[in-house]
């Protein structure tokens, strides 16, 4: 069955087929690659799924947290993401893409003496919002921002 | 064998700010290889982590969508010239890389 699937995975032939079949509940990713990687939460294939599976409610978005980004950028393939907080107590800081096959493109854990601030370069498959999630001192702050992309970086 | 990380460390007062060139092709899964028609398998780093002297600062996941050779920034406090700075990734094959680099005097 593993095989099947992962057959299944490799042929699919354009950017959308694999969310599509994944949305479908015709692939069930079951097999955790790595010890500690969110297997459910990266495989999502829409925001509101991503959100469930990282273990979010939708909610308002908070003024502590900011995101620094290009409006339009136009290489969708490399697009520099920055998230600032003032909040204190920050456990950790992800970052979700909307329209991106699958939202959920990272996830940082910070110990006590790393400063709430990341800057990590993601790849956009076309005009999104971002949002960054924000866990500090047991609750949770989204931040979100639209960016523009002219070229996709589904393909690079 | 995976390439080397580049690891940065600049400080600005109390605060230095840790750069990492992550050599790694991200590979989606939704990209065709122009020869076989085929799309490529994925291959991308999932966890990555960042340690202080043996102490584990960052911890992180990463999904297909983290552009390829990633840089990643972060900022810490309370690092010192002369500390060790040691990244590590993991990717979806297994394969795996961990780098140091000493901090150097402001």
């Amino acid at each position: 069955m593993d095989s099947i699937r992962r057959h299944f995975l490799k042929s699919a032939s354009h950017c959308g087929l694999a969310a599509t079949l994944l949305a479908a509940g015709l692939l069930h990713p079951s097999r955790v690659l790595a010890a500690d990687w969110n297997h459910a939460a990266f495989s999502a294939t829409t925001l509101g799924d991503a959100f469930k599976a990282y273990g979010l409610q939708p909610q308002a978005d908070s003024k502590e947290v900011q995101i620094v980004a290009a409006d339009v950028a136009e290489n969708g393939g490399n697009v520099p993401v920055e998230v600032l907080t003032s909040l204190p107590q920050v456990q950790s800081i992800a970052l979700f893409a909307e329209k991106n096959p699958f939202p959920l493109a990272t996830s940082f854990e910070l110990a006590p003496g790393v400063v709430p601030y990341l800057k990590v370069p993601l790849k956009l498959a076309e005009s999104t919002r971002i949002k960054a999630v924000v866990r500090a001192g047991g609750k949770t702050y989204i931040a979100t921002r639209e960016i523009g992309i002219t070229i996709g970086g589904c393909g690079a | 064998m995976a390439e080397a990380m580049k690891i940065r460390a600049v400080q600005q007062g109390e605060v230095t700010e840790i750069r990492i060139l992550l050599q790694h092709p991200m590979e989606t899964g939704q990209r065709r290889d122009p020869k076989t028609g085929n799309n490529l398998p994925p291959h991308f780093i999932q966890t990555f982590s960042l340690a202080v002297n043996g102490k584990t600062m960052v911890n992180g996941q990463m999904n297909t969508s983290v552009a390829k050779n990633p840089v990643l920034t972060f900022r810490l406090k309370g690092v010192k010239s002369g500390d060790r700075i040691q990244a590590q990734w993991q990717d979806n094959r297994g394969d795996s890389r961990t780098d140091e680099a000493l901090v150097s005097a402001a």
